[in-house]
């Protein structure tokens, strides 16, 4: 009966631009199914590992179900927003009491909005499809049904992180999705790398936490209560100190789950888990967690310049970062995480500017979600018609053999790349027009972050370019068996029957690439995307960029170009060689991660393990050896002070006189 | 005449025997030092009994004699007891307790 | 106070202090005991000049008389020849010891120079002598300290007899072991009952003449076993005639003679003589052989 209400394009969008404002508490009916959401995944979850190895059989159809259960909800909970007035979007389902502590009194509730919807639909919708991936991908796997449980786990931590309504709710989802993903790429936990690499994200993660943890303190100190609809409304009255204070300490936490400089160094590690959690955890929902913090925290944020300015440079940095890096990797997978990370740079880059970038920051989110997933899936499906190979040194001409990977892949890069009319082009250059724009009047900032934006672009266009390249055109680098025959390539190393993948692995992603076609198209026509968010973001009046913006999408699609062609030319035209070159400095150096791993060793890990030394040491030495010291002092005197026992009794009388002289003496000197 | 004089012999006395008691090993001889000391300081006690006018220093004098003579007493039945076992009447050779 | 009693003091006190260092100094104990002696009647003396009589008398009859003598009976028992070698063993105590001394002295009369004493009262001079004087403080104000005094004494002596008591290592020897013993030795020639005293039955009192038993019989053995190994032990025989001789001549009615059955009958005798010749009737021997092995001969003279 929801459904037949059907939403008109232009209820989406409203003639009237909304405000954002409290959130209210009377859920309407429409909305009432949204612990559903949660509830399904979380059941899944719960029932495929407590029946362990008795639901094997069928416990991937399970995880599916609820996957796509939870889709279900939240398309009823976005109908039902449409349905209602846009100035009546925001509200707050409190669902349990859950702290009563005196003066913290935090009760368990769900915030339903046009983010939070966004949010349920893209990681259901994503999830889902991944879910499907995912049976034909580890068919072959005895441990799917536990692979399939932590997806659900996943899929829920995460639905309970975007729809909660208290910081403190959104800690609980945070962690759990933190949880979910140490599981997940520490999956194939017998083998020693893997696991080194979960524990390496999950203690990255953790530094984040701390920041979140002490934002949480700040808040319930300066404002008395974790509860968003509390926490917005005082904001703006807080003084410029505690809010910057609360705004980096929230920085420091997006930057541990998506993956930000300084703690990026866990994201290509984990790569180690399998596809799936790539494409799901890793490219389109966790590590955009830390953008979701932001912009759901916009109202401290704009309290707070000089916060703002510090998510500004830290997006720009880690867009440059990721994309250098991007450039010099071999390995398929890592190079797309370095992708992730830098077009996440952009996201949190666009975040920082304030309102006139949150929307294109959750619009640039949705988009990647659709391309990033879809080449992480496309990826998988490369490997897995190449063995589980990852290195691309080894690919090349694959396009001829696994045609749909091919063009979905090809699609997604496209969308990339931001060449219009794909999605890419909708988000990321309206997210480079933003950064274009002056801050209270500041063109410096105008320039240098927009620059970065408008570089940044032109290498991913290149890396991206080079990735696609190197993996499906040109001539092949991979061995094929058939003996010596000219053009057959090179016959050392292991062979390859590269052939395309089953439909359950073929279908979700067909699906993703009509995503990444049509869907940036769609959600841009009449900003319905940013009008859909303004009860949340709130709508803002923007300045015009130093530069016209016909001049930016001209700028940016050159470089787009030019960065295609590079690619083209060293990955298609020339061979590509199978021992990578030695390369440039810059080139090593990006092959190491720009040196991150040794960074942290050398800034954290090192003193860490001294200071840990120190204190063992010192706890032996000082304060075992304090009154070991105390009790070997006492015996070692004892035993100087025992000589003067001689056992003569004459020495004892000749003491005792000339005590008995001493205590005269000082008598009569004291009396006269 | 000046009754420090007698108080002078006391002490000269007193630190003979003292010094007796540091220096000579045989403990017969060690234990006339300790009389010689008891009996200097009888006669400072007679001394200021007759300075005083009072007759309580003679009394105490008198206790003194007493408790030294069972002192006495006792003190050389403990050296013969150690002779008989140890065939020494050396102070120095009962030192057992050394260290 | 009076010039006597500075004569006295200064005559005295050198002497003591001189005597005190020889205490210190001699090398055999029974001089220093000596030297200890001369201090303690020194000291009574002094006493005496100082109004206190009875402690003087006290002193020497209590410690001259009764203590310094019991030093001596143990020197005595612990070896009075016995002397101390003056090398002092612990290192440094020599010097340790005479710097505790002089210090000694230096603080003791620094101090009492430094007082300026009142002059002498001296006692009250009522009619009572000193003894009653300080038995009547004795037995008022310190009854409870005389008391306790008499049982320390107790206990000293009770400490002496415990302190020098032996333990019995052996069996003890009594009254029936000794007889046993005796009968045990009788094969060998031991005798069973001791022999008499010296100049109980005798008859002569020279060293060569045997004395004699109970039953008149000579003993050899009473004679020197020097004369009887030289053969100038007088036989009985020869003594026995002699003796007869003498008593004839000056007691014919000595019961002895009477008893003696190889006299004559010249004393009138009456046949109780004969009546029992009886065991007393035995022939004289000679010295036993054991005793005389070549001089049996020439006993007679």
């Amino acid at each position: 009966m929801y459904l037949a209400q059907m939403p008109s394009l232009t209820s989406l969008a409203s003639a009237v631009p909304a405000e954002t404002h409290g959130a209210s508490t009377d859920v309407p009916a429409s909305l009432q199914a949204a612990p559903l959401v949660i509830l399904l995944p979380l059941l899944g979850a719960a029932l495929l590992l407590l029946l362990g190895r008795r639901s094997d059989r069928w416990g991937h159809w399970l995880g599916v179900l609820m996957s796509a259960g939870a889709f279900v909800v939240g398309l009823i909970l976005f109908v039902g927003l449409t349905g209602l007035d846009t100035g009546d979007r925001v509200y707050d389902m409190t669902l349990f009491e859950w702290i009563p502590a005196g003066t913290l009194d935090v009760s368990a509730g769900l915030r339903i909005d046009p983010l939070s919807v966004t949010f349920v639909l893209l990681v259901t919708f994503v999830g889902s499809l991944i879910h499907i991936y995912s049976i034909a991908y580890m068919e072959h796997d005895e441990n799917r049904r536990r692979f399939f449980a932590y997806l659900n786990l996943f899929v829920a931590a995460m639905l309970v992180l975007v729809m909660a309504d208290s910081y403190l709710l959104l800690f609980v989802g945070w962690e759990g999705v933190g949880l979910a993903s140490y599981l997940l790429i520490g999956f194939w936990y017998h083998e020693r790398a893997n696991a080194v690499a979960a524990k390496k994200a999950f203690v990255m993660n953790r530094v984040g936490d701390i920041g979140l943890l002490v934002a949480m303190m700040l808040m319930l100190a300066t404002f008395g209560s974790l509860n968003f609809s509390e926490v917005f409304a005082q904001a703006p009255e807080a003084s410029a100190g505690i809010a910057t204070a609360i705004g980096l300490m929230l920085l420091l936490a997006a930057c541990g789950k998506s993956a930000q400089f300084p703690l990026q160094a866990w994201l290509g590690d984990a790569m180690a888990g399998p596809t799936p959690v790539s494409a799901l955890i890793h490219a389109a929902t966790m590590v955009t967690a830390g953008v979701y913090l932001v912009v759901r925290s916009a109202p401290v944020f704009e309290s707070t310049p000089t916060a703002q300015l510090v998510v500004v440079i830290v997006g720009a940095v880690t867009l440059i970062f990721g994309a250098i890096v991007g450039s010099a990797k071999d390995d398929i997978k890592k190079a797309l995480a370095a992708s992730t990370m830098s077009q996440i740079g952009y996201m949190i880059l666009a975040a920082g500017l304030g309102p006139v970038g949150y929307a294109f920051a959750i619009f640039h989110l949705v988009t990647h979600g659709f391309f990033k997933a879809g080449m992480f899936l496309g990826a998988g499906s490369v490997m897995h018609g190449m063995d589980d190979g990852v290195n691309m040194r080894r690919f090349g001409g694959l396009s001829r053999f696994m045609k749909v990977t091919f063009v979905t892949f090809g699609l997604g890069w496209l969308a990339i790349l931001g060449i219009p009319p794909f999605s890419g082009f909708w988000s990321k250059d309206k997210i480079i027009e933003v950064a274009f724009i002056p801050v209270d009047g500041q063109e410096w900032r105008a320039w240098v972050f927009g620059l970065a934006a408008l570089i940044g672009a032109g290498i991913t266009a290149f890396y991206m370019s080079r990735l696609f390249f190197m993996t499906f055109t040109g001539r092949r680098r991979w061995n094929d068996g058939s003996g010596s025959v000219s053009g057959a390539g090179p016959q050392d190393g292991d062979v390859r029957h590269p052939h395309e993948s089953p439909k359950l692995m073929t279908v979700p992603m067909i699906i993703l690439a009509i995503g990444s076609v049509a869907l940036g198209g769609i959600l841009a026509w009449g900003d319905m995307f940013v009008t859909w968010l303004e009860p949340v973001t709130g709508h803002a009046e923007h300045g015009e960029p130093v530069l016209a913006p016909w001049v930016l999408i001209v700028l940016t699609l050159l470089l787009v170009l030019a960065g295609i062609a590079l690619a083209w030319r060293q990955y298609t035209v020339a061979d590509v060689p199978i021992t990578p070159p030695r390369g440039s400095a810059l080139t090593r150096a990006a092959r190491k991660d720009l040196y991150q791993d040794d960074v942290n060793e050398a800034l954290v890990m090192r003193p860490g393990q001294y200071l840990t030394r120190t204190l063992v040491y010192a706890d032996k030495e000082i304060v075992d050896g304090s009154f070991m010291g105390l009790g070997a002092m006492f015996s070692r005197s004892a035993s100087v002070w025992r000589k003067a026992q001689n056992g003569y009794v004459r020495t004892y009388a000749a003491t005792i006189l000339a005590g008995l002289i001493v205590i005269v003496a000082v008598v009569l000197a004291l009396a006269s | 005449m000046e009754l420090m004089h007698y108080i002078v012999l006391s002490g000269i006395l007193f630190s003979i025997g003292a010094a007796t008691v540091l220096l000579r090993r045989n403990a017969i001889i060690v234990f006339m030092g300790v009389e010689l000391m008891l009996n200097a300081c009888n006669l400072a006690f007679v001394t200021f009994a007759r300075m005083h006018g009072d007759a309580q220093g003679q009394v105490i004098a008198f206790f003194v004699m007493v408790v030294a003579a069972a002192e006495v007493v006792v003190g050389l039945a403990i050296i013969v007891a150690i002779f008989r076992s140890r065939r020494s009447a050396s102070v120095d050779d009962v030192n057992l307790l050394k260290n | 106070m009076s010039t006597g009693e500075d004569v006295l003091f200064w005559i005295l006190a050198p002497l003591m202090v001189i005597a005190a260092m020889g205490l210190l100094f001699t090398r055999k104990a029974v001089h220093a005991a000596v030297a200890v002696v001369f201090v303690m009647i020194s000291l009574a003396v002094l006493y005496i000049a100082q109004e206190a009589p009875f402690l003087g008398v006290v002193q020497i009859v209590v410690y001259t008389g009764a203590v310094m003598m019991l030093f001596l009976f143990v020197l005595m028992l612990v070896g009075v020849d016995a002397s101390d070698s003056l090398v002092e063993t612990i290192k440094g105590q020599r010097w340790i010891g005479a710097l505790l001394g002089l210090g000694l002295v230096a603080i003791i009369v620094g101090v009492v120079v430094q007082v300026t004493f009142p002059p002498a009262v001296g006692l009250p001079a009522d009619e009572q002598t000193n003894p009653v004087t300080l038995a009547r403080i004795l037995f008022s104000d310190y009854v409870f300290t005389f008391e306790v005094v008499g049982i320390l004494l107790v206990t000293a002596a009770v400490a002496a007899l415990v302190l020098t008591h032996r333990r019995r290592l052996e069996p003890h020897r009594g009254q029936k072991e000794r007889a046993d013993e005796k009968v045990a030795r009788l094969p060998e020639g031991g005798r069973l009952v001791s022999l008499p005293a010296p100049g109980v039955y005798a008859q002569h009192n020279a060293m060569d003449v045997p004395a004699l038993d109970a039953q008149g019989r000579p003993i050899p053995e009473s004679i020197s076993r020097v004369l009887r190994i030289r053969g100038q032990a007088r036989s009985e025989s020869s003594i026995l005639e002699s003796e007869r001789d003498v008593m004839v001549e000056h007691m014919p009615d000595h019961s002895l003679l009477s008893v003696r059955a190889d006299l004559p009958d010249t004393a009138g005798t009456d046949g109780a003589a004969d009546a029992h010749p009886g065991p007393d009737a035995r022939p004289d021997d000679g010295p036993p052989d054991d005793a005389t092995p070549s001089g049996t001969e020439s006993e007679d003279r």
